[in-house]
């Protein structure tokens, strides 16, 4: 088991998501930075599905109260193990008592931390991400507990390393498909919504990245309809919302554009006050 | 039935949208349900989850094995062939609400500035049969269609920032319960003891999008009553054919 000795900010368990309960409104949660958690759950050779914890801008302290393998991808939070740093995209071998703990932000937003065999915290509604009015808690507390699998110390892992000179989400490039109401934006409109770059505001949440920069002010709704995790919904001040893995799953504001998973996860590496653009995808 | 014009939109390169006619109308939403239904009879391969609201269906499918013109072709061919199946109506669902104004913050409020009694807004409120559009923007939020246009009231300028669950609200036109615990504008008439969302429970809404609900008034003794039951497990909300 680990031990959470200092939750950090905002540290919460995520697998790949909730599945199959939207048509009774529960969001479908999981990794923001999905190619992140992935990439942590393969180095340790888990199961895809494997939960992780996903930490963002101000890590945790925990406490190994068994021997296991970790791997640590996404954001650059200078990790150390007691007081020994450790690598991002690396195998690292713990023993009983070790702590981990994080440093300084230097680079993206949200760390994975994935344990071999994964986090085996509650599972509700075959999920284990952590949702306000699901799971007990919605970020993990001082003094959680979270469930490990044991011995894992003798399982044969690679301690492979993955050597990555450039990250994924060095980009302000956001790849987007085009939404379902984009059309009732006039040919300008569009042209303008897919040339200016938008800066962050510091309203950014696992529900949604809102933007600060206006650019088509408008006053059209639509009857509330289905919305999804990397739906841009545009606000009547002509500003940007970019709905995230937690977002509520139907909403009433036109729907411009939608990100590819890629982007999603870009995204989610992304801080208050960055600059994004949209890049549209060729229609399929 | 006449088939009405669907439209079918990519929605990223996993999901389809599919829109009937944009109004609030229970024609489109008793067509979506059938539809649904062929759909689920017919079982067109790889889709992985269908959800509507009002006028718009949405299906998420399986990328990696179809792709939005293929599905948009089997889904089209199937809708325009006579429907051969029939489905009941949805179920009515009695859900007993204590309009005391304990519970009922806003009731006083609501009958001053409306000018009725409000025994007159318990009575409007709990004799319209109300329409279940969409469950969305919470785990279990049903969007009723159906409130009496006496009682439309707007929202509060300053939400509260803790509305209980199973609070009984009216919000512009509309009327809801809160499913959890949550910040909320909308004012408050009273308070059902049942949990319209159990996590716990194999169905965790009994209640889907094309059901209608009914609200039954009880008493604060009843409330309580019915509360234990509730803790206990051993209540059961009441279901009703709706031919």
């Amino acid at each position: 088991m680990i031990k959470v000795l200092k939750p950090g900010l905002s540290t919460s368990v995520q697998d790949l998501g909730r599945f199959g309960y939207r048509n009774i409104g529960v969001p479908v949660s999981g990794a923001m930075d999905s190619i992140s958690a992935n990439l942590a759950n393969v180095l340790l050779n888990n199961q895809i599905n494997s939960a992780v914890l996903e930490i963002t801008m101000l890590g945790p302290q925990l406490q190994f109260f068994t021997s296991t393998n970790i791997a640590i991808t996404g954001a650059e939070m200078s990790p150390k193990l007691n007081s020994v740093t450790v690598k991002n995209n690396k195998v690292i071998s713990v023993k009983k008592g070790d702590i981990l703990s994080f440093g300084v932000l230097k680079k993206g937003l949200r760390s994975y931390l994935a344990v071999k065999g994964g986090i085996l915290t509650e599972n509700v509604l075959n999920s284990r991400c952590n949702y306000r009015s699901l799971t007990k808690n919605e970020h993990i507390q001082e003094g959680t507990i979270l469930h490990i699998q044991n011995n894992c110390s003798n399982v044969k892992t690679s301690l492979g390393a993955l050597h990555q000179q450039k990250h994924f989400y060095d980009t302000d490039c956001l790849n987007v498909f085009e939404g379902p109401d984009l059309e009732l934006f006039t040919g300008d409109e569009k042209k303008q919504l897919l040339s200016t770059n938008y800066t962050i505001s510091n309203q950014i949440n696992r529900m949604g990245y809102r933007l600060l920069t206006k650019v088509v002010p408008h006053t059209k709704s639509i009857l509330t309809s289905p919305v999804l995790p990397g739906t841009v919904q545009l606000m009547p001040l002509g500003n940007p919302i970019i709905l995230m893995k937690d977002a509520q799953t139907t909403g009433g504001y036109p729907r411009i554009f939608q990100l590819t998973e890629k982007s999603i996860a870009i995204l989610a590496q992304k801080k208050p006050g960055e600059i994004i653009k949209f890049q549209l995808q060729p229609k399929f | 039935m006449n088939k009405y014009k669907l439209t079918y939109k990519p929605f990223g390169n996993y999901a389809l949208l599919i829109e009937w006619p944009q109004e609030i109308s229970s024609k489109i939403l008793e067509d979506i349900r059938l539809f649904v239904h062929e759909i689920s009879l017919n079982k067109i391969k790889h889709i992985l989850e269908v959800n509507f609201i009002y006028s718009s269906l949405l299906v998420i499918y399986n990328y990696k094995k179809t792709n939005f013109n293929l599905l948009k072709n089997e889904l089209d061919t199937l809708y325009n062939k006579p429907f051969n199946s029939k489905i009941s109506k949805g179920n009515l669902w009695k859900i007993p609400v204590c309009y005391n104004k304990d519970f009922g913050m806003d009731l006083e409020l609501l009958a001053s500035e409306k000018k009725i009694t409000t025994a007159k807004i318990i009575s409007l409120h709990s004799n319209s049969i109300y329409t279940v559009f969409g469950i969305g923007f919470l785990p279990g939020f049903l969007y009723l269609g159906g409130l009496n246009n006496q009682l439309f009231f707007p929202r509060k300028s300053t939400p509260r920032s803790n509305i209980e669950q199973g609070s009984v609200a009216i919000g512009g036109n509309q009327t809801g319960i809160y499913p959890q615990n949550s910040p909320g504008g909308w004012n408050i008439i009273g308070k059902t003891p049942v949990s319209i969302f159990n996590k716990e429970a194999k169905i965790p809404c009994k209640i889907a999008a094309g059901d209608s609900v009914q609200f039954l008034p009880i008493s604060k003794e009843n409330f309580y009553e019915i509360q234990k039951q509730v803790i206990k497990g051993t209540y059961n909300l009441k279901q009703f054919k709706n031919d």
